[in-house]
Order: C-alpha cells, then sequence, then structure tokens
C-alpha cells in the first residue's frame, strides 16, 4: 500500500512539474520575456557569475580536502626505493598541479568574462602557428623531463640484484589468504609443482628438492629484517591476485602459472614507525590489490620489520618444512593407528 | 578533386531520383519506428537505448555506494531491488557488490559511452553534417542497432539470474572470469556477458564500417576533408580505432569461451581450485590483459573522441568564434587515435611484464600527453575574446574542458611506471578515469543532446532545467571523484566491499559518506534531464530552422522527418564551418553553404 503511494506521488509530481512548466513557459510569452536569442541575456549572465563562484568554490573544496585527508595519507615511504618514489611523486604533482590550476582558472574566468552581451563582439582568431608551437613545445619539454626522472627511478627499482645478498622469500596466495615463506638456511626456495598441492603440503613444495627442505613457512605474519634487500617471489594457486604493501610502495601481482619477483630494502622497523606515527598500534601490512573474490576486501597478511637481530630470532623459532611435514606425518599415522 | 566532387554529385542525382519516389508512400509503424534504416531514427534508438542503460548503470552505482558508506548498514532499497538473496536483510552480499561494480562498468563503457555516444551522434551527425542523403547502407546501420539492442538486452537480463551477473570486473581477467569455482558470476552470468559482448562487438563494426564509407565516400560536392566539422573528424577516427580494436576484444572473449568451455588453456595454467589440480597447463593470464587492453585503451578514445569532437563544435558555435587552430585540433585527433594503439601496456607495468617493455610504454604514453594538452589549450583560446552564449549544451562543453583538464593530468602520474608501482589499482585510478573518461564522455553526450535536440525533435530543450542539470550534475561530479584521490593516496584498492578490515583505513569513513551523498544527489539530477528530454519531445518549444545560428549543413536541412535529409538538390558547400564573427560580415556566422563573396578569403 505504501508502495503504490510513493509510486502515485512521484507521478503526480512529475506531472505537476510539467503543469507548472507550461505554465511558467506561456507566462513568460505572454508578457513578451521571450528573447529572440536562444539564450537570454539574464541566463548568460547568471550562469557567467556562477562559473566564478564555481571555481572559488571548487578550489576551497579542494584545500578543504587537502587539510582535511591530508593527515590519513599514507605515512612516509619505509623502504629505499619508496622515498624515491615520493619525490618523484611530489615533482610530478607540482607540474601537474600548476597545470590543474591554471587551465581551470583561465576556464572559468573566460567562460565568465566573455559572457555574451549587448556590443559585445567575438574576435575572428582561427589560428597563430606561434602560441600553437609555444603549447607543443613546451608540455614536450617537461615530459621530457618527467619521462627521463620516472625512468630512472624505474630502471633503480626494477634492475635485477644478487639474490646471494638478499633474504629470498616468497608470498603464495590464494583466496583469501597469503602464506610466506623463506630460502632457510641455504637462503634458497625448493621448487614446486602445483599437482603437487595437498592439505598436507598447500603451498605445493616439491619434496624431493633438497632445497625445499630447510625452507621455512609462515602463516598469520611474516617478519623482515631493516635495512636488508628482500627477495620477494610471488605465485599464485587459483585466481590472479596482487601483493601490495602501501607503506614500501611496493606491489606486484601473483600470477597462476608463473613466477613473479619484486625486491625491496625496508628503512623503518615496525617499532620505530610506531613513534613516527604516534600510533602504538601501527602495524605494516600486505593486502591483495586485485580483484580475486568475495573477500577479496579482506585478504591480509601482517608484516614485522625487525631490527636484524629480531629477525634472526624470529626466523630461528620457526620450523623448517622438513619438521613441519615429519610432525604432521606423525600426527596422521597416529590418527590412522588408532583408528 | 574536382572529379571526385562529380561523381559525388552524379550519385546524389540519382539517389535524388529514386528518392522522390518514395517521398509519398506512408511508411508502416515497423518500418519508421522499429526496423527503420534511416539515421535519423537509428540515432534516437540509439540515445533512448543508451539513457536507458545509462540509468540502469547509475543504480547500480547507488547500491554498492552505499555499501560503502555504511558498511553493513540495512537498506529496503537494496533488499527492493536485489532481492533477499543478494541483499538479505537489506544488507548487500559481497558477491553482489562485485557484480554491481562490474555491470556499472560494462554497461556505462560499452553501453552508453561508445554504443550511445558513437551510435548516436555519428548515425545523426555524420550524414546530415556532410551533406548526405543517409548512410552508405542503410540496411547493415539497421543491423547494427540491433546487434546493440539485443546485447543489451542480454546484459540487463544476465542480472536477473540465479548465479548472479559476471563479476570478475568490467575487466573480466582469467582465471577469475573462467572459473565458477572463484565466484559464482563467472557461471551463467559470464557466459551471458561474452555473448552479450560478442553481438555488441559485431554492432560496432557493423556501424564503425559505415562511417568510415559515409565520410569518405559520401561528402556532398565542395565538402572536402579539411571542410569538415571537427565532429566529423572526431566519428571518423572514432570508427577507425573501433574497426581496428574491437576484432581483438572478439578475439579475447573467444579465446576465453574456448578456456571456459572446451578445456584449452590459453590463458589458465597450474590452477589448482577446490580441491582439485586443473589439467590446463602453458597458458597465461597476462596474455589475455595484452588483447584485452589492446582493445581497451583505444576504447578509451573511442570513448573520448567522439565527445572532444561534439563540444568543439559547440565551443565555437557558442563562442561566435572559429575554434582556435583547426588544423592542430585535426592533427590532434590523429595523433591520439595512432598513438592509442601503442599504449596499452600502461595498464600491466606489474603484472609480471619484463620492466624493459614497461619503459617503452611510459614513453609511448607519456606523448599522449602533449596532443591532449594542444586540444586543451585550443579550447580556452576558443573562449578567450568569444561572444559566449552560455546554453546547457555550452555549459556542459566548458564542464568538459574542466574534466579533462582535471582528470588528465593525473594521468601523468598513472603512466610513470615507478609511481604506478604504488597507485596501481587503488582509488587513485578510480579517481582519474572517472573523470577524464567517464565524465568527460558523458558531459560530451549530453552537450550533444542538448545542443541538437532540436535537430532530432524539432523542440527546444528547457533551459532552465538545463541549468539545473548542469550545475547539480558538475558539482555531484567533482564531489563525487575530487575525494577518490585521496582515498587512492591513502592506499585503498578499488573493488573492496568494505574497508573496515583494515586498521590503516578507518579514518576515511567520513569521506565515503560525503562522496555517497554527492553520488545520490548527481543521480536525483539526472531525473531533471529525463524529465526534460521527454516533456520537451512532444511539449518543447518549437524550434526555429537554425536555433543557434550555427554554420554547419544539418541545420539547412527541414526540421519534419523526411527521408533523404533534403528536398531537392543536396547543399553544396563553399567554406569550412567556423566562419563565425568573419570581419567584414553583418551577421556573425556564415553558413558553409554561401559562396565567398569577391576578394573574400577562405580563412
Amino acid at each position: 500500500m505504501i508502495s503504490l503511494l510513493t509510486y502515485a506521488a512521484i507521478i503526480l509530481g512529475i506531472v505537476a512539474i510539467a503543469r507548472l512548466l507550461k505554465v511558467y513557459e506561456l507566462s513568460a510569452t505572454l508578457k513578451g520575456n521571450e528573447q529572440e536569442d536562444a539564450v537570454s541575456y539574464s541566463d548568460n549572465k547568471f550562469n557567467a557569475r556562477l562559473m566564478m563562484v564555481f571555481l572559488f568554490a571548487f578550489f576551497a573544496f579542494c584545500i578543504y580536502l587537502v587539510i582535511s585527508y591530508k593527515d590519513n595519507l599514507l605515512p612516509e615511504a619505509a623502504s629505499e626505493h619508496g622515498v624515491e618514489i615520493d619525490s618523484l611523486f611530489n615533482f610530478n604533482l607540482l607540474i601537474i598541479g600548476i597545470v590543474f590550476i591554471a587551465v581551470n582558472i583561465l576556464l572559468f574566468y573566460f567562460a565568465y568574462k566573455y559572457y555574451s552581451r549587448k556590443g559585445l563582439k567575438a574576435t575572428y582568431f582561427a589560428h597563430s602557428t606561434k602560441l600553437e608551437m609555444i603549447w607543443t613545445v613546451v608540455p614536450a619539454v617537461f615530459l621530457a623531463v618527467i619521462i627521463i626522472y620516472g625512468l630512472a627511478v624505474w630502471n633503480k627499482i626494477t634492475s635485477p640484484i644478487d639474490s646471494n645478498k638478499a633474504v629470498v622469500m616468497e608470498l603464495f596466495a590464494e583466496q583469501f589468504k597469503w602464506t610466506a615463506r623463506y630460502g632457510g638456511a641455504d637462503n634458497v626456495l625448493g621448487e614446486t609443482n602445483y599437482k603437487l598441492t595437498a592439505d598436507m603440503n598447500p603451498l605445493a613444495i616439491d619434496t624431493t628438492d633438497k632445497n625445499a627442505w630447510d625452507d621455512k613457512i609462515s602463516n598469520g605474519e611474516f617478519h623482515i629484517p631493516v635495512n636488508k634487500v628482500v627477495l620477494m617471489y610471488f605465485r599464485s594457486k587459483d585466481v590472479l591476485h596482487s601483493a601490495y604493501m602501501p607503506h614500501f610502495r611496493a606491489q606486484m601481482n601473483c600470477v597462476p602459472g608463473m613466477r613473479t619477483e619484486f625486491h625491496f630494502t625496508p628503512t623503518i622497523t615496525t617499532a620505530e614507525m610506531k613513534v613516527k606515527t604516534n600510533n602504538p598500534e601501527f602495524e605494516y601490512v600486505l593486502l591483495c590489490n586485485k580483484i580475486c573474490g568475495a573477500t577479496h576486501w579482506n585478504m591480509q597478511m601482517k608484516i614485522v620489520v625487525d631490527t636484524e637481530d629480531d629477525y634472526k630470532k624470529w626466523l630461528a623459532e620457526q620450523k623448517t618444512f622438513k619438521e613441519k611435514s615429519m610432525a604432521q606425518t606423525a600426527i596422521e599415522n597416529k590418527v590412522a593407528i588408532n583408528h | 578533386m574536382s572529379s571526385h566532387s562529380n561523381t559525388v554529385d552524379h550519385a546524389t542525382h540519382a539517389h535524388d531520383n529514386h528518392d522522390h519516389s518514395h517521398d509519398h508512400h506512408e511508411q508502416s509503424f515497423w518500418s519508421k519506428y522499429i526496423f527503420s534504416t534511416d539515421h535519423k531514427m537509428i540515432s534516437k534508438q540509439f540515445l533512448i537505448t543508451a539513457i536507458f542503460m545509462g540509468v540502469v548503470a547509475m543504480m547500480l552505482s547507488i547500491f554498492f555506494r552505499l555499501q560503502l558508506a555504511w558498511p553493513g548498514q540495512s537498506f529496503s532499497i537494496l533488499e527492493y531491488f536485489l532481492g533477499k538473496k543478494w541483499a538479505p536483510n537489506g544488507v548487500l552480499d559481497s558477491n553482489m557488490y562485485l557484480a554491481l561494480v562490474t555491470i556499472h562498468g560494462t554497461i556505462m563503457v560499452f553501453f552508453v559511452l561508445t554504443g550511445g555516444l558513437s551510435g548516436t551522434f555519428s548515425n545523426l551527425l555524420i550524414p546530415l553534417q556532410i551533406g548526405a542523403r543517409d548512410m552508405a547502407s542503410g540496411f547493415l546501420n539497421m543491423l547494427s542497432f540491433w546487434f546493440f539492442a539485443v546485447s543489451s538486452l542480454i546484459m540487463f537480463y544476465s542480472m536477473f539470474i540465479e548465479t548472479g551477473p559476471a563479476s570478475a570486473g568490467w575487466t573480466i581477467y582469467p582465471p577469475l572470469s573462467a572459473l565458477q569455482e572463484a565466484i559464482p558470476g563467472s557461471g551463467l552470468g559470464m557466459t551471458l556477458w561474452l555473448v552479450s559482448m560478442t553481438l555488441f562487438v559485431a554492432g560496432s563494426l557493423l556501424g564503425s564500417i559505415n562511417y568510415i564509407v559515409t565520410v569518405l565516400n559520401l561528402r556532398t560536392k565542395g565538402m572536402t576533408m579539411t571542410r569538415l566539422p571537427l565532429t566529423i573528424w572526431a566519428f571518423f577516427v572514432t570508427a577507425i580505432l573501433g574497426v581496428l580494436s574491437f576484432p581483438v576484444l572478439f578475439a579475447a572473449v573467444l579465446l576465453l569461451i574456448f578456456d571456459r568451455s572446451f578445456g584449452t588453456s590459453f590463458y589458465l595454467s597450474d590452477i589448482f581450485i577446490s580441491g582439485q589440480a586443473m589439467e590446463q597447463t602453458g597458458g597465461s593470464p597476462v596474455l589475455f590483459q595484452h588483447l584485452f587492453w589492446f582493445l581497451g585503451h583505444p576504447e578509451v578514445y573511442i570513448v573520448l573522441l567522439p565527445a572532444l569532437g561534439i563540444t568543439s563544435e559547440v565551443i565555437s558555435t557558442m563562442s561566435r568564434k572559429p575554434i582556435f587552430g583547426y588544423r592542430a585540433m585535426i592533427g590532434s585527433i590523429l595523433a591520439i587515435g595512432f598513438l592509442s594503439f601503442i599504449v596499452w601496456g600502461h595498464h600491466m607495468f606489474i603484472t609480471g611484464m619484463n620492466p624493459f617493455l614497461g619503459s617503452v610504454f611510459v614513453f609511448t604514453t607519456l606523448l599522449i600527453a602533449i596532443p591532449s594538452a594542444v586540444k586543451a589549450f585550443n579550447y580556452v583560446t576558443t573562449l578567450w575574446k568569444g561572444n559566449l552564449k552560455l546554453s546547457p549544451a555550452m555549459l556542459f562543453a566548458i564542464g568538459l574542458v574542466s574534466t579533462f583538464v582535471t582528470g588528465g593530468v593525473t594521468g601523468i602520474i598513472l603512466a610513470d611506471s615507478a609511481l604506478d608501482i604504488n597507485v596501481h589499482d587503488t582509488y587513485f585510478v578510480v579517481a582519474h578515469f572517472h573523470i577524464v573518461m567517464g565524465a568527460s564522455a558523458i558531459f560530451g553526450m549530453f552537450c550533444g543532446v542538448y545542443h541538437w535536440f532540436p535537430r532530432m525533435f524539432g523542440r527546444m530543450m528547457n533551459n532552465k532545467l538545463g541549468y539545473a542539470h548542469f550545475w547539480i550534475t558538475f558539482i555531484a561530479v567533482y564531489g563525487v571523484f575530487f575525494p577518490m584521490h585521496f582515498i587512492g593516496l591513502t592506499g585503498v584498492p578499488r573493488r573492496y566491499y568494505s574497508n573496515e578490515a583494515f586498521a590503516l583505513f578507518e579514518n576515511l569513513q567520513s569521506i565515503n559518506i560525503l562522496i555517497t551523498v554527492f553520488a545520490i544527489i548527481g543521480a536525483l539530477a539526472q531525473g531533471l534531464f529525463i524529465f526534460n528530454f521527454f516533456y520537451s519531445m512532444y511539449r518543447g518549444k518549437k524550434s526555429l530552422q537554425n536555433p543557434w545560428e550555427s554554420n554547419t549543413l544539418e541545420w539547412t536541412a527541414p526540421v519534419e522527418h523526411l527521408h533523404g535529409n533534403w528536398p531537392g538538390e543536396l547543399p553544396t558547400v563553399y567554406r569550412w564551418p567556423y566562419d563565425y564573427s568573419k570581419p567584414g560580415k553583418d551577421v556573425d556566422f556564415v553558413p558553409q553553404t554561401v559562396p565567398l563573396s569577391p576578394g573574400e578569403e577562405e580563412h
């Protein structure tokens, strides 16, 4: 009944507006207000003024957003390359900020200043080679700088590193969780084969590969040492995922059937970051940034950046793949015997 | 040149005779309104279908915005529209959230801004502005619409099936889109998506080929390529982009169908799902991304160029000034069109693609900023010292320039591979493309509708309602999408059902509410447009022959629906379309059909 009334109200409302509009139009015609021009002088003036009002309101809105949300933005980059990314970002932001402000000011100001009124005549100005050259060449020069600077940073970030000097680890993605694996004592990750996936071996590690035996696996959280290169490999069990670690300005897709990699050097420990952000609850986080299904929004893992000593201590406490498998096998044997 | 125009003249004379015999017999309802081969009617069919699809896609966006602003809260409107299964107790289901996001994107990009924008205005304006009786093939043109209509229907229908519509994002990356086990929407919903898009591509190709042939062959006497209005240049290049890129989407879709249904492994490899190791190995999901974005990036310009063409025309006409740098504008359109084919990799910097290849795409992508900048500066210079008639169409055109610049500059950040690492797939991207592509293109579409409504229906739309519509929409667009930059820089990924799982995002609720409020206001404002549109169609003030005192040919054709556009001979063109406020003339416009006076230079 209520919905019926709602529909009736909507329909009557529309009819009423239609009638009002007709009355308005008729009265305008009767009063002789109707202009020969398709756009009346008063409409022109009114909209021209709104252009200026909008310009100021728009910039005020931008300033308001900056002020009220700047503290929510990501804190300072916690990795070596992250700092460079941030300065590159600021440099680009400066250039595009100037363009954004200048063009919008000119646009709305001209729209206001040259609104049509009696006696105003447009200037016939069809082209000017000089002006057109200026705004082809000037953007080109700025873009050249942006490209060169940007590619320099990119090349530095992506150039290969010596895996002997790095902490070698792997992030394994599946709907909807992450698992971390470390190379272990030999710092080499064991081979995998997706067909070996089983309850006992969720990462599909090849048990015949000796390199795998000392691998260490961690769920829920993983630790990395500060000021040391971390070489991360990424795998996925099912669909695409993306390992996104915003504080380190690090991201790489996890692709089924393919091993991807990314390396970075964390520079601030979790403890230091708690102080810097003035937030005792602060934690680094790994999240999924490629649509992967229903719980995509909650596929996360805690990252802890330790001092080298703390990191070693933590890692020593983790069981190796071999120990884990044997313990698991023992349990299962027991279960089998008891039955 | 002269021999060419002679043949055109000949051909049209032949057509003339043929046409006269047609003038007198009555068309049935079916052949006039449904299976019409007349380009003017087909353009209206496209427009009305697009408006319908646009309303649907906009409603979907409001549904998921409610969830984002007030996560987990109950809304009876959600239960009313989505039912108990997808919104139990009025709380949006997380699979349905992804489905809404997917279908919103698909409909907006393909059905509203590609089919709707190109379909409406290429059809309406190409024959009328180049002085042709109709499209080269009226029959193919009709087929083009009907493919579009059927694909729209299938896409719409897919929302009502039990397992829900496609929900792997509008980019439908496999393996998520290939595996029903991974997400329910990848079952029948995805099949319908693929069928719908296949038909869409077929329709789009039929349309585009027609547009290209018509522009090349059916221009009236004197209408050289360099006398074409910029609208036609934009539609022409858009059609070429469509012909070259849509078949690649078709290929990508076809291979995906094979992977889904016939056990091939183009995109699938080494997958373990639902306790089973799948047989497929050797394929690569990255291959799909290459194929998809080979269409996907030109697609951005397929959406944008018509909007830029329409606004070039409107800004010039309503400023009573020639468009500044006509040839530079054509050059920019061509440059953007060409470059759009060699930039697709900027969507894939962090997919595991070779970093060196990434560098190449950084270079080509940033090059596109140059022709785009030229266009923006030329627009602003056209306004300078003009005599601006601020009609609703003109306001939308000015709005487009603003959003094109505001959204365009953030593209520079995203195109920089090093910066993309941190903002890829975050709300920063959502902000960027909604402003530069979504808002600009839809503003171009509104601009076109307000400007050419008199040409379509012989009546004027109400200006006052148009102003209200523009200002509310414009404010809402910035109100919705500008704050998203900040959300993105906080690190919030797109397509998250809720931000509540992360302490990092806990202070963002107020900004999300702000966005949703603007979105609702913006959506309601579209009611003004829809009301104005249908009201004016029947009750609007009768329009003059040439209400905007424009130079182009469409305003010389009689208003009443006439098959063949002009009674008698086709008009002859003597000048470019932008002789506004030319010195030495009594009036501030000189239509293209007016011969040069003795001693007058063309431009």
